[in-house]
């Protein structure tokens, strides 16, 4: 079996699956308990300030997004940081590190905009043994109405700022948790880099409202009759993560800066993604809200079966294996034509790949009396819609076409070069050698 | 020692009062929400449907599943009973494994189609559990038109007329309108007398005036319809029953099937309901499954239902010979009655061994039997008719027969199997194409 153990900016961990700063790090019951059930490392919930501690809404603070089956597959809170002493989290933190040696325990830390408050909070924090910090500039509800979280981490000056205050106060490794409510997520982590941050971790969770009730008009969860938006995270956030865990990833600027993955890790198939695209261990919340601490084991497995098949020994080898083929789309072969194909024996006959291509894309699919479903090449310009509409998984699959054939679509032959948009001939600023 | 089912002779209260309330209790117990949310989460919305070309009323079923799931069950509702105004009764008695979810694609790619019936069931009790009619009466036309049975046929038929602004007189010969609906069906299919309870719903469409207790040929003739009314539609269903053609066809213990059920199904108390030990059914359709079923719920020890045919050859669906297999029915095939044995009352049937062209193959064996049901087929009375094509009606489309005027559909009209939810496409095709006639409407 493979190989789990993690090192991360020097923090080691018996496996890359650590538990995101969030409720279920919320206290030392907890904590220990997630240990035992396997996860190699915790962010603790968020701390604040010394003295008296946030208070939560009383009403529910959480919204949800399903499929089929009510299967949970966004969900939205409006919980704030800690709402518990600074003194309690970090008497229980230095108990559980002492513990649990072994494992990786960091602090996530979220105080004003100053110097001092975030010395202060340094200092007392290094005297429970974890391992490192996280900065919250993430949260982006409640914190933020205060000049905190993503308030904090939408301005990229403030971001490298405090990390600068912290390399400067403390010698504990320091990871920079980004918000994804911004427009460019590489400014932040450009900022984190430049003030001395050891790694980023993202995303935090995205702005949203996940549903209105139409009885009462108001935004849920309803508080009184009142909604006030909330943080996104869950499967549905994955894609959204994935795509900036990357830009950090392929960005010259911050190439090779450590990166903490998070946002909608579910299955160990999602954080072998998040570490493809340069993630070195991952952070996992939902998942765990929604099915316990128990679905690391099947993180475990999972993993170290694919890294068996792949021949991997190390996860170390997975970070980053498929940051050298994530390009601009400029970038992209546009002599390579495929086009798709319906496996008869596989299809069902529910024509939902007709319905999509003939209403809503390139009329390439025929539907004869007996519904028979197949693709005409003439037509198709292998958009993937029939695939991603196809109920039956690999009935259609996309085909390439081979050089020298004739795509009957365009009547063009098929060219073995590759070659991109940069060069085409209908690119008005191409460059095209003559 | 109290009766049970080692007893012999044909006996009432063979069980206890719990498993007689077991046994006719509701066969599919209508999908609770959460259920109906995950059933309906299984529908594909396949495009041109195939389940939708497969149900007899062309309900858009893909459209209702989805409503369902969007938490509109009402809505889908509408879907359905715009197509199939008894969409409550079919939901309960279609033979979905034949009908929609046969050709549902999840049935033919996985061996488990979407729950069709049983989601229509659960949107048509939710609109009807509240009360609502969601139809409403066009202005009257002033034409008059004479339905006769109100079965799923005739039923259908009427409330489309009425729903079009025509004045409809329902006649039933029976005491309680319904069809086999109120007296054929399975009572597990159709339990707190849902049946009146969807006639009445339907009535209040408004311009129906049912008459019941009127038998056509007897009560009424077909000329003073064919004066007093604009059109005539004939949903007289087929009211007689074919014999054995045996001797000793009238010993006591020998009934005929379709009285044993409409006598089931208008009993309050089936604990009163005498059944005998040996029990033995002929016949191979529905109503032969549903006599042996419910011959065995009703405590009956040995239950034999033996089908001249072969088994592929039942008309009886494989979905209703597994429930009659999972009841204790044993089903016996290609054999068919020889003589019936007893002295006034009957004891014994013999049967003969026939191969698959009904060729008789001199084999013979003898069944115990203290009570025997018919069920070898109903035939069509009423008196003077428009022409027969065969034992039925002639009808061209739309259940045009030869009389101008007169339209016919369900069981006795030619053509089309004989289930509720064909019954009520063809009353209702039949109201469209009379409502066009009169009105010069297309
Ligand atoms: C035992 C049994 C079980 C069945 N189970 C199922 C099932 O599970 N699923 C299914 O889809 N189908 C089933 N069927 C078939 C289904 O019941 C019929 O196809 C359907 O009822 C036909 O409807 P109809 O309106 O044509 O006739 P009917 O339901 O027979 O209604 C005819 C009506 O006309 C009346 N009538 C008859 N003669 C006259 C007259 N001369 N004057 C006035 N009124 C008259 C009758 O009283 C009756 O009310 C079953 C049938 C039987 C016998
Ligand atoms: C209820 C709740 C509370 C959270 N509180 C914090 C917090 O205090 N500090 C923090 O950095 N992130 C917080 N997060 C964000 C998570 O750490 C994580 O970044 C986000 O949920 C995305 O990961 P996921 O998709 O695995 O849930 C919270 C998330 C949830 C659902
Ligand atoms: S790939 Fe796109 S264009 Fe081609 S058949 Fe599929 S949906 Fe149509
Ligand atoms: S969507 Fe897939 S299964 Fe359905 S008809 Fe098209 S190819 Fe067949
Ligand atoms: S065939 Fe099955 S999956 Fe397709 S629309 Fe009908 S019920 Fe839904």
């Amino acid at each position: 079996m493979a190989d789990l153990t993690s090192t991360f900016i020097g923090i080691k961990s018996p496996n890359p699956f650590w538990l995101a700063s969030a409720p279920p790090t919320d206290k030392e019951y907890n904590v220990r308990r997630a240990f035992d059930a396997g996860w190699g490392g915790v962010v603790w919930k968020t701390l604040g300030e010394a003295g008296p501690p946030v208070v939560n809404v009383n009403g529910p603070r959480y919204g949800a997004i399903y499929g089929a089956d009510r299967r949970l597959l966004g969900l939205n809170n409006i919980e704030l940081i800690t709402d518990r002493p600074l003194e309690v989290n970090l008497e229980e933190m230095t108990r559980v590190k002492r513990d649990y040696p072994d494992h990786a325990l960091i602090a996530s830390l979220m105080v004003p905009m100053n110097e001092d408050a975030w010395r202060e909070i340094l200092r007392r924090v290094e005297d429970t043994g974890c391992d490192g910090v996280e900065l919250n500039f993430g949260c982006p509800h409640g914190m933020s109405e205060r000049g905190m979280g993503s308030a904090m981490g939408q301005v990229p000056d403030y971001v490298g700022q405090v990390a600068h205050w912290c390399k400067k106060h403390s010698d504990l490794p320091v990871i920079v948790k980004l918000t994804p409510n911004i427009t460019d997520i590489r400014l932040p982590a450009r900022a984190a880099k430049e003030g001395g941050a050891d790694a980023v971790s993202l995303i935090n969770t995205i702005n949203s409202i996940t549903s209105v009730d139409l009885d009462l008009f108001a935004p849920e969860p309803t508080i009184d009759g009142k909604g006030a938006h909330g943080g996104y995270c869950g499967p549905a956030v994955k894609p959204i993560a994935l795509n900036m865990v990357a830009e950090i990833a392929r960005d010259p600027e911050t190439a090779g800066l450590p990166i903490s993955g998070i946002g909608g890790v579910t299955t160990w198939r999602d954080a072998a993604e998040f570490m493809t695209l340069g993630a070195g261990n991952v952070q996992v919340c939902t998942a765990a809200m929604t099915y316990g601490f128990k679905v690391v084991e099947e993180m475990i497995s999972g993993l170290s079966q694919w890294m068996d098949e792949k021949g991997m020994t190390s996860t170390s080898e997975i970070v980053g294996r498929a940051v050298p083929n994530t390009v601009n789309w400029q970038d992209l072969n546009l002599n390579y034509v495929t086009k798709a194909v319906i496996d008869q024996d596989a299809c069902i006959q529910c024509g939902r790949c007709y319905a999509a291509c003939e209403d809503t894309s390139h009329q390439a699919i025929s539907m004869s009396e007996t519904r028979v479903f197949e693709v005409i090449d003439a037509e198709c310009v292998a958009c993937n819609l029939c695939v991603n509409v196809c109920p039956v998984e690999d009935c259609i699959t996309m085909e390439q076409m081979a050089a020298g054939s004739v795509d009957p679509r365009t009547g063009k032959v098929v060219e073995k070069e590759y070659a991109n948009w940069t060069t085409h001939p209908n690119n008005p600023g191409s460059c095209a050698a003559e | 020692m109290k009766d049970n089912a080692y007893t012999a002779g044909i006996i009432p209260g063979r069980l206890s009062p719990e498993d007689y309330a077991e046994n006719f209790s509701d066969l599919h117990p209508r999908l609770d929400d959460h259920e109906a949310l995950v059933a309906a989460d299984r529908c594909y919305f396949c495009h041109d449907a195939p389940c939708i070309t497969a149900c007899p009323t062309d309900i858009d079923i893909p459209l209702f599943i989805r409503q369902i799931a969007t938490g509109t069950p009402e809505a889908a509702a509408r879907t359905i009973l715009s197509q199939n105004i008894m969409g409550g009764m079919c939901a309960r008695v279609c033979p979905t494994e034949t009908l929609c979810e046969e050709v549902c694609v999840r049935e033919v790619a996985e061996g488990k189609p979407v729950l069709i019936g049983q989601l229509q069931r659960y949107a048509t009790d939710t609109l009807m559990d509240a009360g609502v009619h969601p139809f409403t009466r066009a202005a009257s036309t002033g034409k008059r038109i004479a339905v006769v049975g109100a079965g799923p046929a005739g039923l259908s038929c009427a409330h489309r007329l009425a729903m079009h602004g025509h004045d409809v007189t329902l006649f039933d010969a029976r005491a309680k309108p319904g069809g086999l609906n109120e007296y054929g069906i399975a009572s597990y299919k159709t339990v707190d007398d849902f049946a009146q309870r969807e006639v009445e719903w339907l009535l209040q469409i408004g311009g129906i005036t049912l008459e019941t207790d009127k038998t056509l040929g007897l009560d009424v003739s077909l000329e003073s319809l064919q004066s007093g009314f604009d059109a005539v539609f004939l949903g007289i269903g087929l009211g007689g029953v074919n014999a054995l053609g045996l001797d000793g066809d009238d010993m006591d213990g020998l009934h005929d099937a379709v009285d044993f059920i409409a006598n089931l199904r208008q009993t309050s108390d089936v604990a009163t309901l005498p059944i005998g030990r040996d029990v033995v059914v002929i016949g191979g359709g529905m109503t032969a499954v549903d006599a042996a079923v419910q011959a065995k719920l009703l405590g009956a020890l040995n239950v034999t239902l033996v089908y001249r045919r072969g088994r592929d050859r039942m008309n009886a669906s494989v979905f209703e010979q597994d429930l009659a297999a999972s009841k204790g029915v044993r089903i016996i095939t290609n054999a068919t009655p020889r003589a019936v044995i007893g002295n006034g009352a009957v004891r014994e049937i013999e049967f003969e061994y026939t191969d698959d062209d009904l060729a008789p193959t001199g084999q013979t064996f003898r069944l115990a039997a203290d009570q025997v049901f018919r069920a070898i087929g109903q035939s069509l009375t009423g008196g003077s008719l428009p022409a027969l094509d065969g034992r039925k009606i002639a009808v061209s489309s739309a259940g045009r027969t030869s009389i101008s005027g007169i339209w016919a559909g369900g069981d006795c009209a030619a053509g089309g199997d004989d289930l509720t939810v064909t019954a009520v496409a063809e009353g209702r095709d039949a109201a469209m194409d009379i409502h066009a006639t009169l009105t010069g409407a297309t």
